[in-house]
Formats: structure tokens, sequence, C-alpha cells
């Protein structure tokens, strides 16, 4: 399995949408074929059209708001004592999270293509109120697809997605969480397709849906490199950019641009969730092993049992609480262009305590999971080392969680 | 040798009516009940579906995913579907029996040694709800070396063109999706909009078996008749669910279901 250098990654995958012959796919039911071959043939033409990437950044500066911030973080650097920290504020981003590309793009293929309806599935609830953001803005109904325990987790966020006017649906079945929220999204699309849109909330499902997030996330190292080079003069020699991997689409977005340097010089760190300490469970499908299985029309690496079935996860960030993986990373994976480990709930909210402590930046929890790893690898880097940690969301939908676990005080 | 599904159909129009075919999840509610199901209809249905239960189904209604989270939960694995499926071919050997299930399943037990096992336990067909053609080529070719019928789905979005070629790919039978929608759905669209589609697809190969599937009751059933068959799934799962709900006996109650159905078609 190779890494093809100049052809975008999203690009990459064989006739049938698999990524190294084995990642990805569209293991879908009949009737979805067709609206997904639609949905190709439109993307294809659309990404090589100027007018359409024109309209696109047009809303990504005016609306989301591009470029957002990449901002040194020097008390944590000084604390911390070996490379130079660094972060970029996705978060920024209108809504308060990297979702927003994925939706405002999702909207503008919807209205191309007609529809008047879009369906999405949200965990955190980011990718849900991102969407519904999106869909008042173009004009588009909006219905989202959330697990119950989620709803009660992320209550600012589902607040939030109601004020925008859409309707949230609450799904009951399995485990509540973002799993069985995808399933049912996937389900309603199947029995609507004719008339709605669906827009999947991360790099993970059938292959065109993996290839629309990827493109539309990729803005964030778009950014990121033309700041590296208005702050240093060039790329680093020595750059690692670690972010969090839940479904994994700001990863891949906040890697994309680096795709082709050497690995020696831009290391990519991936970071899934591993869960309570105490737990066996855990999302974290790329650092423990999981085998290769489909889940959402896509083969990837995923927790499950002997007999396929899919298996419960937990994490305290929703956003990461997932069993599978986007087939782009299982690709990085195996290709070994991108490293992958876990950070557990207590080492993630461990980072929260100490960036918040630190610096005036309050990444949720999701990226609470990057903090760790790279501030525990930052001490034993030299100091010409840059490491740059994508703090793809705000903490604010968090903050039940967080006064919970941590006090008043961290809120 | 040739498929007793074959007959099965045979059968049907020798009488002159579509064949029934049923779907129900296997170890639903336990495994021992869903074997009970599956003898004391037997004799009414001409081809039994059973449903490999997925925790993950992108294509299952409410009623369905009831129905198999209630059989994972009770602790039915794919080994056990196998030896029921054994267990009912011991009690009436000729009947056909279809796997209905999702690709993971397949997947992680091993293309061969699943199809291995479907031979000795006596499956006669497979229905994989998400593996489309053109991507299941190769493993409909492997069902067929071993006289296994792999059932190609068709749906009302399915393209003129691509029809073509899945029915020419197709084994004796095709199972037609009547409408957009999961499993259970109301019948949302007129059959008589159904079996306009339905003769496209018999146009297209007369010879083909082609049963009509989603949204089949007791209600709509005289009104697709025409059909070479038709399958209830959801409205069996329903009663099932109910019998439990008011601790009837879903066997009999089944049965009742089944029965009426079967006069409805008569």
């Amino acid at each position: 399995m190779k890494l093809k250098k100049r052809i975008p990654v999203i690009d990459q995958g064989d006739k049938q949408g698999f990524w190294g012959g084995k990642f990805g796919g569209n293991f879908v039911p009949e009737t979805l074929k067709k609206p997904i071959e639609d949905l190709e043939i439109l993307f294809n033409k659309l990404k090589k059209d100027k007018k359409f990437i024109n309209e696109r950044d047009k809303y990504f500066k005016n609306w989301v708001g591009s470029p957002t911030r990449f901002i040194k973080l020097e008390n944590l650097t000084k604390h911390v004592g070996g490379a130079q920290i660094w972060s970029k504020v996705v978060s920024d981003a209108n809504g308060g999270a990297h979702k927003i590309y994925n939706a405002t793009v999702h909207c503008l293929l919807a209205k191309r293509s007609g529809k008047k309806v879009i369906c999405g599935d949200t965990g955190a609830g980011y990718a849900g109120k991102m969407l519904s953001m999106a869909a008042k803005k173009f004009g588009l109904k909006c219905k989202i697809f959330m697990g119950a325990k989620d709803i009660r987790r992320q209550q600012p966020n589902v607040r939030a997605m109601k004020k925008n006017g859409a309707e949230v649906i609450p799904v009951y079945s399995g485990s509540q969480t973002l799993v069985d929220a995808v399933s049912e999204c996937m389900r309603y699309w199947v029995a609507n397709c004719d008339k709605v849109a669906m827009c999947v909330g991360s790099t993970v499902g059938p292959a065109v849906f993996v290839r629309i997030c990827g493109w539309s996330t990729s803005q964030i190292s778009r950014e990121l490199k033309t700041q590296l080079v208005d702050e240093f003069g060039s790329v680093p020699k020595k750059l690692k950019l670690y972010n969090c991997v839940g479904g994994g689409s700001s990863s891949f977005g906040f890697w994309n641009e680096f795709m082709d340097y050497d690995k020696k010089q831009c290391e990519f760190i991936g970071v899934e969730a591993g869960g309570p300490t105490k737990s066996k469970k855990h999302a974290a499908p790329l650092t423990y092993g999981s085998k290769i299985g489909i889940l959402h029309g896509a083969a990837q690496y995923v927790n499950q049992n002997t007999d396929g079935q899919i298996e419960e996860t937990e994490s305290i960030s929703a956003g990461l609480d997932y069993p599978g993986i986007s087939p782009l990373h299982c690709f990085l994976k195996d290709t070994k262009r991108a490293r992958y480990t876990a950070a557990s709930d207590e080492e993630a909210l461990n980072a929260y305590k100490l960036v918040t402590k630190f610096e005036k930046l309050r990444p949720s929890l999701e990226p609470s999971h990057a903090f760790s790893v790279a501030i525990a690898e930052s001490k034993r880097f030299s100091k010409d080392t840059i490491v740059v940690v994508n703090s793809c969301g705000d903490a604010y939908k968090d903050r039940g969680i967080i006064e919970k676990r941590l006090g008043k005080k961290y809120v | 040798m040739s498929n007793p599904i074959s007959h099965a159909f045979k059968k049907a129009k020798s009488e002159n009516r579509p064949a029934l075919l049923t779907y129900t999840v296997a170890g639903d509610s336990t495994k021992k009940q869903s074997l009970e199901i599956l003898k004391s209809i037997s004799k009414k249905v001409d081809i039994l579906e059973i449903g490999v239960p997925h925790n993950t189904p992108v294509a299952d209604g409410s009623q369905i995913q009831t129905s198999s989270y209630r059989a994972i939960k009770n602790g039915v694995k794919i080994n056990d579907i196998f030896k029921i499926v054994k267990d009912f071919k011991k009690f009436d050997k000729n009947k056909p029996v279809i796997l209905m299930g999702y690709y993971n399943m397949i997947f992680q037990y091993g293309e061969n040694e699943f199809l291995r096992k479907c031979k000795i336990s006596g499956v006669n067909g497979l229905i994989v709800v998400d593996l489309p053609w053109p991507e299941n080529k190769k493993f409909a070719s492997k069902c067929k070396n071993r006289s296994i019928f792999f059932i190609q789905l068709l749906s009302p979005t399915t393209t003129k063109n691509r029809l073509k070629k899945i029915i020419k790919d197709s084994h004796e039978m095709i199972y037609f999706i009547s409408m957009l929608s999961t499993t259970g759905g109301k019948l949302k669209v007129s059959s008589k909009e159904i079996l306009s589609n339905y003769d496209k697809i018999k146009k297209v190969n007369s010879k083909k078996n082609v049963v009509i599937g989603f949204g089949i009751t007791e209600k709509t059933i005289k009104s697709l008749k025409k059909a070479d068959g038709l399958v209830v799934g959801s409205a069996i799962c329903r009663e099932i669910t109910n019998s439990i709900k008011k601790r009837q006996n879903p066997v009999t109650n089944v049965y009742n279901v089944v029965n009426r159905l079967k006069k409805k078609i008569k």
C-alpha cells in the first residue's frame, strides 16, 4: 500500500472508492446507489469549477471567518520546557468548530442539486449545530439525528440547533450515541433520498462523503501553511501536527496540505479517545488494533466482536465516541504517513486543566485529547521543534461535564 | 440438482398465486422460539427468509431493528443461526431458506467459510443488503458455484441501464424494493406504480422470479398479487413484539398472521 505524491489523498481511491484497495468503498443498499452516483458526478464537476471554488472561498472568508488564528502558547511552552507549542485555533470559526466547513460545502451542493431539505448526524452536536447554521443561511430545511445520550450531555449545542430552526430527532436505538445517529440518518436518507440531501458529519460513510468532507476541512491546513510561512519564512524543518481523531474530519483537514512533505519534516500525530482509564471500552480502533470491518457503508478499522457486531464505545468526548474511523486514516496508518495513539478521559481532562491554566484558550474535550499527547511528547523535543495542536472545538458545549468532573472554577 | 427456491416458485405458479415469503429474525425472541415459529409457519409459506441480526442496520425500519436488537440481546450468534437452519431443515428439508443480512457479518466470518456453513446447514439463497452490484459480483459467483442463489436487489432508484446489467448478472430470483423506504415503512406509493416498475423488470427478462418487498401487510398484499412472490417481514416482527408485550404466544400469533396473509393471495 502506497501513498501517491501530488495527487490529493481524497482522489487516491480506486474506481469503486477504495483507498489502498481495501478501505472505504460503497457498502450501501441498492436504493442509495443512484443518489450517491449523482452526488459523485456533481462533486467531481464542482470541485474543478473555479466559480464554485470562488463561491466556497467567499463563504469561508466572509461567513465562516477564515483564516482562524495561529498562535504561540508561550506560557504552556515555558511550562513544558521543550518544543515550541503552537495552536491553530479552528474553534474561532463561526459556530465554534471545524464542522462548519463540511456543512457549508454540503449546503452549497444541496442547493446546486435542487434539494430543499438536508439531513445530518451529530455526536458532540457541533456537526449538527453547523449544519443547522448553514442550512439556515442557505434557506434549506434541516433535520438532525442525534443519540439520546448525546442530547443529554451536549445540551448547549442542542439548544443552538433548535434556535437555528432545525428539527433535532433523538435516536434511542443501540448505545444512543453517534454510531446510532449515523445509522438512523442513513436510514432516513434511504427513505427520502429523492427529496433530501444528506450530510455525513465526518470523513466517514460511503466514499463520496469521505471525499467531500476531507475536501472541505482541508481549508484548515491551507490556512496553516500560509501562516507557517508568514511566521517562519518557510515550512519549519521539524513540524509536528497533533490532532484528535474520532471520525477524522478535523485531523485530515489539518494535515492534507502537508501530505507530500517527508514525515521526518512534517509528522502527523492522531490522538484517539482511549476512554476512561478503568474501562475496557474505548473509541480508538487504530491504537488498539481493531480489525477491518464495514460500518456505515465503508470498510475501515472498527471496534467489533468476532461475529461482526459493532461494539459500544466509551469516551468523555461525544465527538470522538465512534467505533470506526475514516478510511482516509486507515490508509494513512497503513502507509505509515501518520502515527496514531490514544489519550484517556482523565488525561484529556488534565490537559484541559493545564491549557486553561496557562493560556486564554478553552479547547473542548476532543482537542484536549490531542493536547494531552502533544504536551507529554513536547517535553523531549528540541526547542526548534514546532508543535502545532489543532484546537478544533470550543469547550462551551462541555461545561456541564467539566463542572461535574473538575469543579466550577474550570467552567 | 436444482435449487428448491425454483421449485417453490413453480409450485406457486401452478396454483396461480404469488409465492409467499416471510422474514423473521433468527433468534427472535429466543433461539428456540424462532425455530418454533419457522416450523409453525412453514406449511403456509413458500420461502423462508431468515434475518441475520446486525446492530448497525442501515436499511431496516424500527420493527426489524427491534427484533434484531432483541435477538442479539438474547445471545444469538452466527453459528446459532446455522444451527437453527439445520434443525429446521431436519423438520422440513424441502422448504427453501434464504439468509438475509449485512455484509460485515459475512466478511468477519470469511466468505468461503460462511458459504461452506450455508451449504452444510441447508441455506438455499442469500440476500446481502449492503453489498450492491457491481461490488457483489465476486461473491455472487462464489454463491453460484455452490448452487446458492445470490439474490440481487432492485429499487425504484435503479436506473434503466443498471437494471439491465443487474438482471443479466442475477440468479433466478430478484428482490424488488417497492418504494423508497426502510423495511416496514408505510406503503407510500400506489400498488399500480409498484406493479408498473415490476413490469419493467419482467420485461427485461420474464424468466427471473421477481419478488416484491417493503411495506407489505395484510392490508396491502392483495393488491400486489400478480407478482411472482411477495415478502412480508416487518408485519411479522411487529406481531412478535406485540405478542411479547401482551404476554401472548408469538408462535401462534405469527402463525395466524401468516395464515391470513396466505388466504388473501389465494
